[in-house]
């Protein structure tokens, strides 16, 4: 099927997803979205797993939000919060990411090549079936994921001094694991968080996502698996037990 | 929320105003439409030798004539006019702008290293504390403060910025949360030489604000912002510290990080949070400071708003959106986003 494409020259985000619906409804599988600049909300709870939206240009924050299966790739940077929510579905991004990449993330995945902000992965969970998974491929800043429930955040730290640049690593982590390439020094941790090491299923695990790392951005895979790599997890399911209230 | 936008030409070349207004507008999402404003430098080079002083004004009977009589006590007015405004829609011109190109008469005044500015900021806070139905929020030389209540479209429209120009623009977009919206309380916050446009909320106002009238500040807009820009006039301008060290006063680093130091460091910082504590600044932030000479952009300690930053050519960008900057300038060569309380600083040099 022919891909539909829009131009998104000085057009407000609300009539661009309005005609992003209208075009699924239609049973269109490709869009492609060209002079993206600053639209936020772009493919906000669409529906379904055959549909590819491909993004050229930077939009704005909360890209894909409650989005419940398709798949969106960005030819450029992306604002704050992509994959906010998200349910289902997968977010691929050719550049670097703000703060509070993939916040709430329910279920599918998120690519970021290059780096991401602060609090990338904050508050992510998972249930039964669901778990959500943000691989970056740069650095990200302080407080990753940060009040962690569920779900895997994996940070490679390619070309960077140091995958994390900064420090509250975890913090509040109550569920959920963390993989970063490389040794993490223990003060980098946050509050609740605590290190160890990879198990073979970690590292099974893990693997998986590296290959889709390097087959999305063309990367070498030998380099990325011979690497030593940190697990990061919950020291409690309750790290703020008796913090705020006494029993 | 808020959105926030700044660039500075290094070599001090003119910009109008259309790209910021558009820049800006992109960002309506981040204000609610009862607050937004502009800052130009270089804006009246006719008049660069004297204070460009824009008022408020309820009424032009008597809050003008006891400004006007108070400035002619205190000076010479070479020229004073209403700014022009072009109404329109839900526009209405709830106060009226005027400005005044004002030079004081040193010799009325004690002697102090910046005699200017000391009647410039003594006869600001009469005006604003003493009399009703007038306030001044625009003072600096050749730089000009455009704000009121409405969208960034429409105070831009309001104002006509895109007829201003100017080497160092700044433009903000409101969305208040603590206090109500109205003209005064819209960014940018201006005093002399300092503009400041904000995102966020300075939750040690309090402290911030005593420790300000201990050395004769008032603060009379009714929002945080306001302390930024006297903050940035009391290290920056009467203790001259450097925009680095005055944005390590504001958001200094934790006392864990100093610890870490190497000896020097350790003793400078140590020093500065002892002698600034109660400058220290508390709260989610993004800020740009602007003097004539330099923009400073950054963010609180632990980075709980956005701040991007980017290059093109002579010119740095500072703003809370990539996007916002490329409308202003779709080949950007350089594009990062800083660390918490790491200070961005393009210089101007000519």
């Amino acid at each position: 099927m022919e891909p539909v494409t829009i131009d998104a020259k000085n057009l407000h985000y609300t009539p661009l997803n309005i005609r992003i619906r209208e075009l699924i409804a239609e049973g269109k599988k490709k869009i492609i979205l060209n002079n993206i600049c600053g639209q936020r909300f772009i493919g906000n709870g669409i529906r379904g797993g055959d549909v590819e939206i491909t993004v050229n240009g930077v939009p704005g924050g909360d890209l894909g939000m409650f989005m419940c299966g398709p798949t969106i790739i960005v030819h450029g940077n992306c604002d704050h919060a992509p994959g906010n929510t998200m349910d289902s579905g997968k977010i691929v991004i050719h550049g670097s990411a703000g703060d509070a990449t993939a916040h709430s993330m329910r279920g599918g995945e998120v690519f970021v090549k290059c780096d991401i902000g602060y609090r990338g992965g904050i508050h992510m969970k998972e249930y039964s079936e669901k778990r959500p998974v943000l691989v970056v491929g740069g650095k990200a800043g302080s407080f990753s994921g940060e009040y962690m429930a569920g779900g895997l955040l994996i940070i490679l730290g390619i070309n960077r001094e140091a995958p994390v640049k900064g420090k509250g690593i975890g913090s509040g982590i109550h569920g959920g694991k963390i993989i970063i390439r490389g040794d993490i020094d223990e003060k980098l941790l946050g509050i609740g968080a605590k290190k160890e090491q990879l198990t073979e299923d970690d590292r099974k695990d893990l693997e998986k996502y590296l290959k889709e790392y390097c087959r999305l951005f063309d990367y070498d895979y030998i380099e990325l698996s011979e690497s030593v790599y940190t697990k990061i997890v919950p020291a409690s399911a309750r790290p703020f037990a008796g913090k705020y209230c006494w029993e | 929320m808020c959105g926030i936008i700044s660039v500075i030409d290094r070599l001090g070349n003119s910009m109008d105003g259309e790209a910021i207004k558009k820049a800006l507008s992109l960002m309506d999402e981040r204000g609610s439409g009862e607050g937004a404003g502009y800052a130009v430098y270089g804006a009246y080079p006719d008049f660069a030798d004297y204070y460009a002083l824009h008022v408020f004004y309820d009424n032009l009977v008597e809050p003008k004539v006891a400004v006007e009589e108070l400035l002619e006590k205190w000076g010479k007015i070479e020229h004073s006019e209403e700014i022009p405004t072009y109404s329109s829609g839900r526009m209405l011109k709830k106060h009226i702008p005027w400005r005044y190109f004002f030079k004081p008469d040193t010799s009325l005044f004690a002697n102090s290293e910046s005699q200017e500015e000391d009647i410039i900021i003594s006869l600001i806070i009469k005006i604003n504390t003493m009399i009703n139905g007038a306030l001044v929020y625009s003072s600096g030389k050749n730089i000009g403060v455009f704000k009121a209540s409405g969208w960034p479209e429409e105070v831009a429209d309001f104002y006509r910025i895109q007829d201003y120009e100017g080497y160092l623009w700044l433009a903000h977009n409101r969305y208040p949360t603590n206090t109500s919206g109205w003209w005064g309380g819209a960014h940018p916050f201006n005093l002399l030489d300092w503009s400041v446009i904000h995102n966020g909320e300075i939750t040690s106002y309090g402290t911030n604000k005593r420790y300000l009238e201990s050395f004769g500040y008032k603060c009379t807009m009714l929002t945080d912002t306001e302390v930024v820009a006297y903050l940035a006039d009391l290290l920056g301008r009467r203790h001259e510290l450097p925009p680095e060290m005055m944005v390590k006063a504001l958001a200094p680093p934790f006392w864990d990080e100093i610890d870490e130091m190497p000896e020097k460091d350790r003793n400078l910082y140590t020093a500065m949070r002892m002698a600034y504590g109660p400058a220290m600044m508390n709260g989610p932030f993004a800020i740009v400071v602007a003097r004539p000479d330099y923009i400073a952009g950054f963010t609180d300690r632990i980075k709980l708003r956005p701040m991007v930053a980017a290059e093109a050519e002579d010119r740095l960008y500072i703003s809370s959106e990539e996007a916002a900057i490329r409308v202003m300038e779709p080949n950007l060569e350089n594009i990062w986003m800083p660390d918490a309380g790491e200070p961005v600083i393009g210089r101007l040099r000519r």
